[in-house]
């Protein structure tokens, strides 16, 4: 599914990303772990194609093709969603307008019809029940005085609507309390099919336990410098990440 | 701001063709044998001759407001036409099939058909031409209902009375210098007439055009709503694309008498010049509306056209109880200039005024709200309320706000909100990570701010307003 060698890249002036290695077979869920500043965040960013993330060099590919080389919206088009972690608010654009032109341009990247408004009314409120929105959620603006919580099951319920191939979540628990966490879990684990693939990063083990990865990796000053199954998270749970810098020193 | 927006603000201009059309042109240049001439080929009563004389003599005293923010070279008055009519009109076709097919099909690439058959259902079309209106459609209808809806050349000769009652009545000729020039040369434009409780059966609505080079385009438009009658106007703007600037200075009277009610939608559409600032229309337009007891007068405009324009549509709230609103969005790109706004003169008890004013500049645009909104010493229990919302795309624009208040009585109420925002990378990635395009994302983040005028627009025109904006802010991406 998705394939990322020895990438290297940088915001503005400083290198994030320093050799970072990465194979995620369809179906798997990959949890990626680390401190603050380890480049969490940065890894969604530049796989999505944002604007100043700059690649210095390695190369990523989903499904064989050359990621890097294409338009943040065709790797959208392509398969790849990018839940954030901090969504912002387009006002006076309702999410019902947002998600159908969304919908609707990734069918037509993919030589699919539209939807009609019936059809794709169908879908909305399905997606909107997944994560226990009300459906009035539809008619609001995009991330418009929404609480932090109704922001993550925002970004959940778009997953669920545009059926990515590889949907990354960009701390998709912080700020929420246990009930959220759990419907938000409970979105993602709908989706898990076999087929779609899912980088959960998180800072806490917590979500974890509600999503099971297949794998845990703990990334650090822009490297994966340990990779293992879900007992990797319990261990950084309890102790830490005091350790990756014992382990550099030494 | 991210190269993909400046791609994605690269604007064509749809309207911006030539139609191949003989003319009957006069020469530039302009004073009073000219302005004789002009009354004469229109077969005009004497004191409507002697009026346009009196306004060009006021106007040869004022001078050119220097006010507003916005920066042109000067124009040369002497250097315009200042009458300009396809030569097929001279014979005044007495039916469609008698016009110019040429000029029909001028209308049909632009959207307006003005078959009726083909016609929008329910809107009547007044479509003008350079100096003269071309055709009037469902004109049969309307009589039916006793609404009058002609070019104002017409009514000159058919109503005479109608139009000397009102005409300069709420922009009198030496109102401004732009207002006094139209005065003394207007050339045609259309007028409204709604008898008394009468609801007007469809939608009225004008279609600018300026074709022909170095004219000018003045146009007078004078609406009289009787008491407790109501009508929905709209009008829309378009010109060739040329190199040299070209005047556009309209008036527009509205009188709505107790208990009446006007809606008056604009969609200016002018050329707007190209990137660099070159050619382009001025827009230097008087537009006022004045209000008896209880009535309503609702502007609702989406400027996107004109490479500047100077434009105040306004209330004269005199009755108790009238109402005044104003809703509009100016949107600049390119080097687009705009100053426009609003004033709201409360003179009645009671009166209550709405500003909803969204601006959005682009590229080097300059984007001004210049608002007025004064409360007379009779002005009891009168309230207002304005909101003013500025959106930037990029950095090199500039968005402006002046809002002039002025209250003489105390217990009217003035609220005044202002916000300036930007289209963020935040927002865009946003967009285009689901998958939508910089241009596609620009355009629904814009509309998305225009949402509140939007929703004032008589429902076919909304979309086209959306469409318009979209088409604004289309280019070449990648």
């Amino acid at each position: 599914m998705l394939s990322i060698k020895d990438l290297h890249a940088r915001v503005e002036e400083t290198t994030i990303l320093k050799g970072l290695d990465l194979d995620i077979k369809p179906g798997e869920v990959h949890a990626i772990m680390g401190p603050n500043g380890a480049g969490k965040s940065t890894l969604g960013y530049v796989l999505s194609g944002r604007e100043g993330y700059e690649v210095e060099s390695g190369s990523v590919s989903l499904e064989d093709k050359d990621l890097l080389d294409m338009e943040v919206e065709e790797r959208a088009q392509a398969g790849l969603f990018l839940a954030f972690q901090y969504p912002v608010e387009i006002p006076g654009v309702s999410n019902m307008e947002f998600m159908k032109e969304s919908v609707n341009a990734m069918r037509e990247a993919r030589g699919e019809d539209a939807l009609s408004s019936a059809e794709f009314l169908k879908k909305a409120k399905e997606a909107c029940k997944q994560v226990e929105l009300p459906l009035d959620f539809l008619k609001r603006g995009v991330n418009e005085g929404f609480s932090g919580g109704e922001k993550k099951r925002n970004e959940i319920m778009q997953m669920i609507m545009l059926e990515p191939k590889l949907a990354i979540l960009d701390e998709s628990d912080s700020g929420l309390d246990v009930d959220a966490l759990q419907v938000v879990a409970k979105g993602v684990n709908s989706q898990r099919d076999g087929k779609r693939s899912f980088i959960v990063v998180t800072h806490y083990q917590r979500l974890l336990d509600y999503i099971e990865p297949d794998y845990v990796h703990i990334l650090s000053n822009g490297k994966i410098v340990k990779s293992g199954g879900p007992e990797l998270a319990k261990e950084v749970e309890k102790s830490g990440y005091a350790w990756l810098k014992e382990g550099e020193v030494a | 701001m991210s190269e993909q927006i400046d791609q994605a603000l690269e604007r064509k201009y749809d309207a911006g063709f030539v139609s191949e059309i003989e003319s009957e042109t006069f020469a530039p240049g302009l004073n009073e044998d000219v302005i004789r001439r002009l009354s004469e080929i229109k077969g005009e009563p004497e004191w409507m001759t002697e009026w346009r004389l009196q306004a060009y003599r006021k106007w040869l005293k004022m001078d050119e407001p220097e006010w507003a923010h916005v920066d042109y070279p000067k124009v040369d008055y002497q250097s315009i036409s200042y009458y300009s009519a396809p030569k097929s009109m001279k014979d005044k076709p007495k039916s469609l099939d008698e016009v110019d097919p040429e000029l029909l099909r001028t209308y049909e690439k632009l959207g307006i058909p003005l078959h009726e058959q083909e016609m929008l259902a329910g809107v009547a079309v007044d479509a003008v031409f350079d100096s003269v209106s071309v055709v009037t459609t469902f004109r049969e209808k309307l009589e039916e209902a006793g609404v009058i809806f002609c070019p104002i050349s017409e009514a000159l000769h058919k109503y005479p009375e109608l139009v000397k009652k009102y005409l300069g009545t709420v922009v009198p000729k030496g109102d401004n210098f732009f207002a006094a020039l139209n005065s003394a040369v207007f050339t045609d434009g259309s007028f409204v007439y709604i008898p008394k409780g009468v609801r007007c059966p469809m939608e009225l609505s004008t279609y600018f055009r300026i074709n022909e080079q170095n004219t000018g385009q003045f146009e007078r438009t004078l609406i009289i709503a009787e008491e407790g009658s109501y009508v929905s106007y709209l009008e829309g703007c378009t010109a060739p694309q040329r190199d040299e600037n070209q005047l556009h200075a309209a008036v527009v009277e509205l009188v709505a008498l107790d208990d009446a009610e006007i809606k008056y939608s604009t969609v200016q559409n002018w050329y707007p010049g190209d990137e660099d600032g070159k050619g382009g229309i001025y827009n230097f337009v008087t537009k006022r509306g004045l209000c008896e007891k209880n009535a309503k007068i609702s502007w609702t405009q989406v400027e996107t056209g004109s490479a500047v324009t100077w434009k105040y549509p306004s209330c004269i709230l005199k009755g108790d109880n009238s109402v005044g609103e104003f809703y509009s969005v100016a949107l600049t790109r390119g080097k687009q200039q705009a100053d426009t706004g609003t004033k709201m003169i409360h003179l009645g008890k009671n009166t209550k005024s709405t500003i909803i004013s969204k601006g959005i500049s682009a590229g080097r645009s300059n984007n001004a709200y210049r608002g007025l909104v004064r409360m007379g010493p009779g002005a009891e229990g009168a309230r207002n309320f304005t909101e003013c919302d500025s959106l930037l795309i990029g950095d090199q624009c500039g968005a402006h706000t002046f809002p002039y208040i002025e209250s003489s009585n105390p217990t009217a109420i003035v609220e005044h909100e202002a916000t300036t925002s930007k289209v963020s990378d935040d927002q865009l990635f946003l967009c285009q990570q689901r998958g939508l395009d910089p241009e596609k994302a620009v355009s629904m983040i814009v509309n998305g701010f225009c949402k509140e005028v939007f929703r004032e627009l008589p429902m076919e025109f909304a979309v086209e307003a959306g469409k318009l904006l979209e088409i604004s802010l289309e280019g070449s991406v990648g």
